[in-house]
């Protein structure tokens, strides 16, 4: 069973060095106990872009697709057998990178 | 009520959480469980005056809502046999070890409880899966209407099975929180129905207290080590034994000092004593619920309500303090004070308090009660006041009125 860990962010400043340095630890330690599947970090919602291809030509929209002072900054894709399992590790995930986490389930 | 009736009225007392559990165990899905459960208990309903009635309710109801299960699962699968696939697989989990607590009940409990629903969710899903209550009854209870109520279940289930909430009783290194967060659910049914609110409901609804006390007697012969367990239901019984007392005929509410201690059930506080002698006895640092349940176990040892032990009712707020360090137990632990040291040792208190409680009415009722016994009849009245726009409960609203409408005009 795999989950979507978002990572919410709500504050002004970018991750610090610290908090990056957690993030490696707990990536790794994901790694080592098999729940790891795929992680990344994203740019900030100003240098999204939005597409449209459901008429008759693409339209593109400079900008996020809702402006919002929350954000999603990252995410985790992880394999847990439950959501015990995967609430416990996305516990570990929001003190590492010190954001609020967003724990969704695949279908 | 006829033999039979009552026999299906027993039945579903009885067995309804464990059909639900066994299902659930074996369908790996709760919907198909609940609703498999309401067949089997609608054909016991249609076949046992004719038939009889079973020898063995329970397995006899096991078997029906198992057929059920399978027809429905028939059904749908010649719709989609993918689903039926995913099924199968979920069945051939081996069953896991459950150690002490063999009751399938108590996983159903802790799925319905799950930290991961809304605590409204839970106390719906706990109602209706383990309380066997009808979507109707629970959607009574609580003032909202059928369909939301009904939606609000069909989320909750949607959720444990899109999420895969488990259905197992928790690790022991999770138990103790587990269960504290199942406590706080039957604590607040038993609390909607012990001071229900709104205008239009009666003052206390015996139903929820009733439903209430039975999933934590549930709950305590599942976990009968558990203190908290032990406590909350102490509490339950020594609140309940004086539910008829504490409304008068004509509605309104009468306050400890006042009430007819003859009224309270001798059976019900002689088990809650038991309850909190035997937990002193286990030398095991007390938590909430027991400490609570100590404070009412002191109330109810009382004949008169000048028998009253105020300063062991302080001591045991001070203990409470140390562990719930929350406004409202400051404001109940001024109100025993008041009776040790006097009201304007307790004003003192209370009036600290005000930032955090403004808004709760018992704040509000609890200063206006100081200031009239300090004659500061003035005051008291526009406390009064505020405590009765506060008030949801019709038999306090009742009784605060009458007590500001007897102060004397200034």
């Amino acid at each position: 069973m795999q989950y979507l860990f978002s990572v919410i962010h709500d504050a002004d400043t970018l991750a610090t060095d610290e908090e990056m340095a957690a993030i490696d630890v707990f990536n790794d330690k994901l790694v080592a106990e098999g729940h790891w599947v795929f992680a990344g970090g994203l740019g900030a919602p100003t240098t999204a872009t939005v597409i449209d291809n459901r008429g008759a030509d693409a339209l593109f929209t400079d900008g996020p697709f809702v402006e919002s002072k929350e954000y999603l900054a990252g995410f985790w894709i992880i394999e847990a057998d439950d959501l015990d399992v995967a609430l416990k590790i996305a516990a570990e995930g929001s003190k590492a990178c010190n954001r609020k986490v967003e724990v969704r389930p695949f279908l | 009520m006829s033999d039979v009736d009552a026999a299906v009225t027993r039945a579903h007392r009885g067995e309804w959480a464990r059909v639900v559990a066994a299902l659930t165990r074996r369908f790996g899905d709760l919907d198909i469980a609940e609703e498999a459960a309401a067949e089997a208990f609608a054909t016991a309903v249609e076949r046992w005056p004719a038939d009889g009635v079973p020898p063995n309710p329970g397995a006899w109801l096991t078997t029906t809502a198992n057929r059920k299960a399978i027809d429905r699962i028939r059904r749908e699968s010649k719709r989609d046999d993918k689903q039926k696939e995913a099924r199968l697989l979920y069945d051939e989990d081996p069953p896991e070890p459950l150690g002490a607590i063999d009751d399938e009940r108590l996983r159903l409990i802790f799925t319905c409880c799950h930290p991961a629903l809304a605590m409204e969710t839970r106390v719906a899903l706990t109602l209706r899966m383990v309380g066997g209550l009808t979507v109707a009854e629970i959607a009574r209870a609580f003032l909202v209407q059928e369909p939301a109520m009904g939606r609000r279940i069909t989320r909750a289930k949607d959720k444990i099975k899109a999420a895969r909430i488990p259905y197992r009783v928790p690790s022991a290194e999770d138990l103790p929180s587990r269960v504290s967060g199942v406590l706080a659910v039957l604590f607040l049914v038993f609390n909607e129905g012990y001071l229900a609110s709104g205008p239009d409901t009666d003052p206390v609804r015996q139903d929820l207290t009733a439903e209430a006390i039975r999933l934590t007697r549930v709950i305590r012969a599942l976990l009968p080590d558990d203190g908290e367990v032990a406590g909350l239901l102490a509490l339950m019984l020594l609140t309940e034994a004086r539910r008829t007392a504490r409304v008068s005929a004509g509605g309104e509410l009468v306050t400890l000092d006042e009430q007819d201690r003859g009224a309270w059930d001798a059976s019900l506080i002689a088990e809650g004593h038991r309850l909190v002698r035997e937990r002193l006895a286990a030398g095991v640092a007390p938590g909430r619920y027991q400490l609570l349940a100590a404070i009412n176990a002191v109330h109810t040892y009382a004949r008169d309500i000048r028998d009253t032990d105020w300063s062991q009712i302080v001591a045991l707020y001070d203990q409470l303090a140390r562990i719930d360090p929350s406004p409202i137990v400051a404001l109940n632990r001024a109100i025993a004070v008041a009776e040790l040291d006097g009201p304007d040792v307790a004003l003192a208190a209370v009036e600290r308090l005000e930032d955090r409680l403004a808004g709760y009415h018992a704040y509000h009722a609890t200063r206006a009660d100081l200031l009239r016994r300090l004659g500061r009849s003035q005051q008291a009245r526009a406390a009064y006041d505020q405590a009765i726009a506060l008030a949801g409960n019709t038999a306090e609203t009742a009784y605060l009125s009458r007590r500001r409408d007897q102060l004397g005009r200034s």
